[in-house]
């Protein structure tokens, strides 16, 4: 099976590639959506305690 | 012993510590699993006899379908397991499932709408299954609306919990309900989802996503869960500790 | 002797729900008006063809009940919330789930009931044969507490959010689908002449069903919304 081929789908191309790339777009948003989360989640946490810090000193 | 090991597990520094060790080899697990799926599905497997290629759209629309079952099932139970011995981290485990859940759901929904284009010739047909799915996002929706909606985050927890229970109480009748109707309404139409016999080379590969999609979801749950934990957490002397480190 | 007394909390509490209703006529009328006012609306949009109407109309039918019932969902509990009886019920020594099942009593004697008694009045309007009518009004008797129960589990758990009613629709709407589907069904087959027992046994399953179910789960829900 050459790579032509593969892409080709036979004939049905857009339908199986249009799949696999959203699935691919959910599982990529899924992992990068609680990262993000944790860093500003952990962004916050840090600058409300430096705040909390000066304030008390 | 066992106890024990329950009650560490159940406190949020503990868990903490030991998801961030477990995150990485789940996502490598579920990666290889991936490419292997991946690999056989759609190089190695032959095109069916009927439906040629676009057949091949099953090895993420049928594990998806089944993840979305799958998830509303856990967080119903972790649910039930947070409101009876009042565990919080089974609260979190409930809550972070739903929106991955939710996304399954889609995911499913979206590619049975794509697979059906050139099956049946429109995007929408009214299949059993894939009202199933519509009506499993609406209850994933819900889930989430009201959970959003109850500011006191333990409050809604609990709520949600009482929801999903609910909702894995109808989720059979649902799904029963629909089937029938669909016999009901279109005739004895043969699904083209459900095939009787699958072939091997085409079950591996299906197998390899469907298992590759559960540690998938394993360790997404786990990153959503650590974040929902250091929100509830945050004014603990070790979330400070972290939080400044990094 | 307690379930002598917990009799009387049951009656004393429909009593009241029913005296307040007959005070606030509106809430028990509106959603009557709605009802035939949707169903009146689907002629005017889809056409006045009497094969047509007498295909969709048992469907008409139920989903307006559907959103009628929805409509006076609130009233289960808003009212007994906001002026704090709703707690006095939690600290009652009576079981909250048999205070749940008089409150939806009195809920659907006061909105469900109507629906039923003009139901027939909208078959005619649709041309549904006098079988189908009859079915209808069978279907939405044992169909309409089932409303009432689920839809107590949704108020129960929005009562204390201010905007509440949107996220009700999303909760309950997803669960009436089976008792549609069967209702609905049964309307349709009973006007093509067919037998229609096995729809009204599944109905009447679900009514059971909810019947045991729901009043607990709206117990425990009105626990964590009011703490």
């Amino acid at each position: 099976m050459n790579l032509n081929e593969f892409f080709h789908m036979g004939g049905y191309a857009f339908y199986v590639w249009t799949s696999y790339g959203i699935a691919l777009f959910v599982l990529l948003i899924n992992v990068i959506l609680p990262i993000l989360q944790r860093k500003k989640i952990l962004g916050r946490i840090a600058r409300a305690a430096r705040r909390t810090r000066r304030n008390t000193a | 012993m066992f106890n024990n090991f329950f009650h560490k597990m159940a406190s949020p520094k503990y868990f903490y510590r030991i998801s961030g060790i477990l995150i990485p080899w789940l996502a490598a697990g579920s990666a290889l699993l991936f490419l292997a799926g991946l690999y056989y599905g759609l190089v190695k497997a032959p095109p069916d006899y009927q439906q040629g290629d676009s057949y091949r759209i099953m090895f993420i629309h049928v594990p998806a379908a089944w993840m979305s079952m799958f998830i509303y099932m856990v967080m119903a139970g972790a649910g039930a397991i947070g409101l009876i011995w009042r565990i919080k981290l089974a609260e979190i485990m409930a809550i972070s499932s739903a929106t991955i859940g939710a996304w399954f759901t889609f995911l499913a929904l979206v590619t049975g709408s794509i697979w059906g284009k050139p099956m049946w010739g429109t995007w929408w047909v009214w299949d059993a299954r894939l009202t199933s799915e519509l009506i499993l996002l609406f209850l994933y929706l819900g889930v989430i609306a009201l959970y959003n909606a109850i500011d006191d985050k333990r409050t809604a927890a609990r709520a949600v919990a009482i929801l999903a229970l609910v909702g894995v109480v109808n989720i059979p009748i649902i799904h029963y309900s629909v089937e029938w109707w669909n016999t009901l309404h279109q005739g004895p139409t043969v699904t083209k989802f459900d095939k009787p016999s699958i072939h091997l080379s085409m079950l591996i590969p299906l197998l390899q996503m469907a298992v590759a999609f559960k540690l998938y979801y394993a360790f997404v749950v786990l990153m959503r869960a650590r974040c929902e934990v250091l929100e509830r957490e945050r004014n603990t002397g070790w979330v400070r500790e972290l939080a400044e480190k990094t | 002797m307690t379930s002598d007394s917990l009799l009387r909390a049951f009656s004393l509490l429909l009593k009241r729900d029913l005296t307040l209703a007959m005070r606030h006529r509106a809430e028990m009328i509106n959603p009557l008006l709605f009802f035939v006012l949707v169903t009146s609306l689907f002629p005017l949009g889809i056409g006045a063809d009497p094969k047509l109407l007498q295909a969709v109309g048992p469907g008409v039918i139920w989903v307006a009940a559907l959103l009628a019932a929805l409509l006076s969902l609130e009233g289960i509990f808003r009212s007994d919330f906001e002026d704090g009886t709703l707690e006095q019920f939690l600290l009652s020594s009576h079981p909250v789930s048999v205070l749940v099942i008089a409150k939806v009593l009195a809920h659907w004697l006061i909105t469900g009931l109507p629906l039923l008694v003009i139901s027939p009045l909208l078959g005619v309007l649709l041309g549904l044969p006098a079988d189908a009518i009859l079915i209808l009004l069978v279907t939405l008797a044992l169909g309409t507490p089932v409303l009432s129960l689920i839809g107590a589990v949704g108020v129960a758990l929005t009562v204390g959010l201010r905007k509440g009613g949107m996220i009700l629709s999303l909760l309950v709407l997803p669960l009436y689908v089976p008792l549609l589907i069967f209702a609905a069904s049964a309307v349709d087959t009973a006007a093509a002449g067919l037998p229609v027992t096995a729809h009204l046994s599944l109905i009447s399953a679900l009514l059971v069903l909810s019947l045991s179910l729901s009043p607990l789960a709206t117990a425990a829900a009105l626990r964590i919304s009011l703490s």
